[in-house]
């Protein structure tokens, strides 16, 4: 019998494949992959520690800096978190604008993922498309909050900065002719042989592999667990229509399936919150220093995110915590990875949409 | 509207049995952490119940405590323990994958533990 020879191959921390830096190694008999050890921690940035220097108002600006992608719902996350210390609800207007935006991060969010997927296998032309699309919605942003990345909209108590009918409906035009190129797009990631190809059967989580291993967001949907934090009724959800989005197949393929349809559903979610948002007020103001503790979920691109703060009545709180998605999409990453050829791991990786800028907080 | 969610208040003690008890249930684990107190940590233990419900179980731990860890019941649990250990000083027995306090790299010891008050 010939025996198979094993090797450990070290992946990373810095890989074409990888715009943020994490390593793996992985152990290979031949070409497969035996197991596979993750390192995390190259660009910690103990973020959490600052809440020591910064007063918690200051400390909204450095929580938005977690990430490029998310910055948004970063910074939302916080001041949920401040606000249910404090007992505050913000008003309705305010509840609708955040939930506008949210679903404006998911939206280039998931483009960014496509272009980034497409660029994996090789299909530049489709990866340009994608964030051609992306532009579009990163012009709307600097519309309606001055920024492109970082957008400081969020504030304790509300929104800094309203958005005028016209602006609202205005979206809503460019959201609708955006959905026929969108979907022309992602009718190649869904139809076309080479990229069905590369993606169906890639890196299987069952469902009770996604519940063993903590997995979240699309990762989880994708492995036929109906689960959406924003079913809970944060912000205005409760007054919007929509299902969650999942598949049966938890393989890769079924993975850009739930985030292609993520997109359409957030395009439909903006709709019907331009349609519902009341007039008025955009914040209230927020008198004192927190004291007490709170926790809030809310539902990122990348899945469930979790923050904790807990204040002791002075204006340094005591503990900032943020449980960031690909924190704990981790786990099922190396537990997928066993059993697959090493050529496939980039694309492996790609399908749990990381974020060490979040992960490394 | 906002998401209620329960606090409820556990010995130590029953970390690993109450933990066990949920996996058991087809809880998701979905996170935990640790606040610093002077001689000692406040750790969180977070589930998400088959209907998305957010339960929370706190307990108190001394700097002389040794926890078991639940990463064989829960194995998502290995970098939430492998950062309270490197951060706070938690003390974890039985990490399925230690990084032996260099899950993040740093220089410093336990950056995030607030020092004992004098006399202690």
């Amino acid at each position: 019998m010939i025996m198979s020879k094993r090797s450990v191959i070290p992946f990373g921390p810095q890989h074409p494949v990888l715009p943020e830096p994490i390593h793996l190694d992985l152990v290979l008999e031949d070409e497969k992959i035996i197991e596979a050890i993750p390192s995390i921690g190259y660009v910690h940035r103990r973020l959490e520690k600052l809440i020591d220097k910064r007063d918690f108002k200051d400390y909204l600006y450095v929580i938005e800096r977690l990430c490029g992608i998310c910055s948004f719902m970063h910074g939302m996350g916080y001041c949920e978190a401040v606000e249910r210390v404090f007992d505050t609800e913000i008003p309705d207007r305010a509840k609708y604008l955040r939930m506008i935006w949210c679903e404006m991060s998911r939206i280039h969010s998931h483009l960014l993922w496509l272009g980034l997927l497409a660029d994996a296998f090789g299909f530049d032309a489709l990866f340009m498309q994608c964030w051609r699309m992306r532009e579009k919605v990163l012009d709307m942003f600097e519309a309606s909050t001055g920024g492109r990345v970082i957008f400081s909209v969020n504030t304790i108590g509300g929104v800094r900065k309203d958005m005028s009918k016209d602006m609202l409906k205005g979206f809503v035009n460019e959201f609708n002719s955006m959905e026929k190129e969108i979907r022309r797009l992602t009718d190649v990631f869904l139809h076309d042989y080479s990229v069905e190809t590369r993606l169906r059967g890639l890196g299987i989580l069952t469902k009770e592999d996604a519940l063993r291993f903590g997995a979240v967001g699309p990762m989880m949907r994708a492995s036929s667990i109906a689960q959406d934090t924003r079913k809970t009724g944060y912000l205005a959800y409760n007054d919007i229509d929509f299902d969650i989005i999942t598949s049966d197949e938890c393989d890769g393929y079924a993975r850009c399936f739930v985030r292609i349809n993520e997109i359409f559903q957030s395009i439909n979610i903006i709709r019907q919150a331009v349609e519902k948002i009341p007039d008025g007020q955009i914040s209230v103001p927020i008198k004192g220093n927190p004291d007490g503790e709170a926790f809030v979920r809310l539902e990122q691109p990348r899945g469930e995110a979790i923050y904790y703060v807990k204040g002791n009545g002075t204006k340094f709180l005591d503990r900032v915590r943020v449980r960031t998605p690909t924190f704990t999409n981790l786990t099922s990453l190396i537990n997928i990875l066993p059993g697959s050829e090493l050529a496939d791991v980039g694309l492996q990786i790609l399908t749990i949409d990381p974020c060490v800028s979040c992960t490394e907080r | 509207m906002r998401e209620n969610y329960k606090i409820i208040d556990i010995s130590y003690s029953d970390i690993t049995d109450i933990m066990l008890n949920c996996q058991k249930q087809g809880d998701r684990l979905v996170q935990m952490h640790a606040v610093s107190i002077p001689s000692g940590a406040i750790l969180y233990y977070s589930v998400s119940t088959g209907d998305n419900e957010f339960v929370t179980y706190k307990t108190q731990v001394s700097d002389d405590v040794v926890l078991p860890s639940i990463s064989s019941i829960y194995p998502n649990a290995i970098l939430y323990e492998n950062e309270m250990k490197e951060l706070f000083g938690v003390n974890i027995d039985c990490i399925s994958l230690d990084y032996n306090n260099r899950l993040y790299r740093i220089n410093v010891e336990t950056p995030f533990k607030k020092p004992a008050k004098e006399g202690e």
